[in-house]
């Protein structure tokens, strides 16, 4: 019994690896025809789900071979009818021109979008979450702190497709109203996940902030340091590496958001001109094309997937290993 | 006096952030409330979508989240006694890890990889997808709480159990377990409060439907991708409709997540 129940832990444990090397190589497989047909340069190509024209010399090529084919094939075959063939003929120039074209998926748009968006959303953030740790580290009596870290965190329980309804229908026509441009703009996008980013950036935050040993912060008092001096001097150096840990792990999770953004950035596969124009992001595009997409079209999402889990877990991992280990 | 005053503003700045995220939840609250009441009837919870209700939504979504949870809690609480009781070392450590980079992984992510490897080879969209979908997103949430709060438990307490003759498995169960039974189960009604509210794993797995379904080897109705549904239909019906599911979606959430929260706060 004692055995059994032991493996079964080790068995569930495993199933965190397991899992996680699942959805990678599934993703790859699944990438594998889009990998295979446009390799890396889809990280720079800028159109999707565009008919292009094969060089001339490749559609030449093929128009030699194929009618070579017809050759061998009038030969074997002596004893078919004129119509007949006439009628061969036909599907054979009809496939020509389908081979003279082809669809051309490329990532860049998507990609993009992401970061903009998740830069944009970091820089309101940042501010206003060191502001907020602060306030319940540093200022609020305890009476005031508990609750409204509470409320800071309900804002972080709240499903993002709440936020994709509010910000659609409320915050996106006061936005366009004080920038200009669109209503669903990348800026629109950018600061709803900033709101959403905001209460988890802040509680960890407070957290290392918190860690900061009270006899340094008391010493800096006894010496006449102001609050702000002592935050500025005392705590953010100490709690320093937690802090940029919470940011980059703020940044992971901002990427990968998916349905607030969905109703927020336009998904139009353009590239933005302004911070006010639509454009589309990487769970965005899997969101709204998945549905309808098949074959090369589906594998190229699932290559953007890739991508996006790829960056995600780099991002997350970096900020675990390289910052934040001290904090556990 | 000039570091005084610098001092004044910067803390003004601290208190005017706090109030810019207070505001902000107010702001959603007060919106989610007001179009929420104002479009919701009781007749929503008796009828189904296609008649205009909500029903089927509401109990679709729940089945999905609670069928999840059967799934991701044993497991999530197996792998978290595993890293904290009988794993020492580096493969412990490298799970726990493991299991905080896939807290934080898209959901998207998560959900076309459900979609390769469980409805595609099906032919459709069914709800065990779905319910893989939010167990896998549920089992790092619970493998991180049972961790920690078990790691709260005084070292005494198992010594105890040993001396007394109990084997370890028991000890645990029967001990630690119960030391540490408050804070995870906050740690679950938290977890469950954050994939019933998920609409991104579930958008192309179960996708939704507008009949009542309780059947998991078809399309389920769910709350959340309908909202998405509805919120860009032109029609203002389906978007009064969508607002009532989201007011509804929220005070579920919230509750439970308070709920959670609560039974912490009163054990202290």
């Amino acid at each position: 019994m004692e055995k059994i129940f032991q493996k079964l832990s080790l068995g569930s444990a495993s199933l965190v690896l397991i899992i996680l090397l699942g959805v990678f190589f599934t993703l790859f497989n699944a990438a594998k025809p889009s990998i295979d047909k446009f390799g890396t340069k889809f990280l720079v190509d800028a159109r999707w789900n565009k008919e292009v024209a094969i060089d001339g010399i490749k559609s030449i090529t093929t128009q030699q071979q194929t009618i070579e084919e017809d050759e061998i094939t009038d030969e074997d075959d002596d004893i078919i009818d004129e119509d007949d063939e006439e009628i061969i003929d036909e599907d054979d120039t009809d496939e020509l021109d389908m081979k003279n074209t082809q669809t051309v998926f490329g990532g860049l748009v998507p990609i993009v979008g992401t970061l903009l968006s998740t830069f944009i959303a970091l820089i309101f953030a940042l501010p206003i979450a060191m502001g907020i740790a602060v306030f319940l580290s540093e200022i609020a009596p305890k009476k005031l702190a508990v609750p409204v870290g509470i409320a800071i965190e309900l804002l972080a329980a709240i499903p993002s497709i709440i936020f994709g309804m509010w910000g659609l229908y409320y915050f996106a026509p006061i936005v366009a109203d004080t920038f200009g441009g669109y209503q669903v703009s990348l800026l629109t996008a950018g600061l709803v996940l900033a709101v959403m980013i905001l209460p988890f950036m802040a509680a960890i935050t407070r957290d290392s902030m918190n860690t900061t040993p009270d006899v340094l912060k008391e010493s800096a008092y006894a010496l006449g340091a102001t609050k702000f001096e002592v935050v500025k001097d005392i705590i953010f150096p100490y709690s320093k590496t937690g802090i940029i840990g919470s940011i980059i792990l703020a940044l992971g999770r901002a990427m990968g958001e998916t349905m607030a953004v969905a109703f927020l950035i336009g998904a139009i596969y353009t590239i933005p001109d302004k911070i006010t124009d639509p454009t589309i992001s990487i769970p965005v595009a899997m969101a709204v094309n998945f549905g309808e997409a098949s074959g090369l079209g589906e594998s190229s999402l699932f290559y953007l997937g890739l991508i996006l889990f790829v960056i995600s877990f780099g991002v997350i991992s970096f900020a675990k290993f390289y910052f934040l280990k001290k904090a556990r | 006096m000039n570091r005084l005053l610098l001092n004044k503003i910067v803390l003004g700045l601290s208190v005017v952030s706090a109030l810019i995220g207070l505001g902000f939840l107010a702001w959603i609250l007060l919106t989610l409330f007001i179009k929420g009441v104002s479009s919701l009837h009781f007749s929503l919870f008796l009828n189904d979508l296609v008649n205009g209700g909500l029903r089927n939504l509401i109990i679709g979504q729940l089945e999905l989240a609670l069928l999840a949870s059967v799934v991701g809690i044993p497991l999530g609480m197996a792998a978290g006694i595993y890293i904290q009781e009988y794993g020492r070392g580096k493969y412990a450590n490298f799970i726990r890890d493991l299991s905080d980079i896939m807290m934080s992984a898209p959901s998207i992510v998560i959900g076309a990889f459900v979609y390769a490897i469980a409805v595609k080879p099906f032919g459709g969209a069914n709800g065990y997808a779905g319910v893989l979908a939010l167990s896998i997103m549920m089992i790092p949430i619970i493998i991180n709480t049972t961790d920690n709060m078990l790691a709260l438990v005084p070292k005494e307490l198992r010594e105890a159990g040993i001396a007394l003759g109990a084997s370890k498995y028991k000890v645990i169960l029967d001990i630690v377990i119960k030391a540490a039974k408050v804070g995870i189960m906050t740690g679950i009604l938290l977890s469950f409060a954050r994939i019933v509210g998920e609409t991104a794993p579930l958008l192309f797995t179960s996708e939704t439907s507008s009949y009542f379904n309780m059947n998991l080897s078809e399309a389920m109705p769910s709350l959340t991708v309908s909202i998405y549904n509805l919120a860009n239909e032109p029609e203002q019906s389906s978007r009064d409709l969508a607002w009532a599911a989201s007011f509804i979606l929220t005070v579920i959430v919230l509750m439970i997540n308070l709920t959670g929260r609560f039974i912490t706060r009163n054990k202290k």
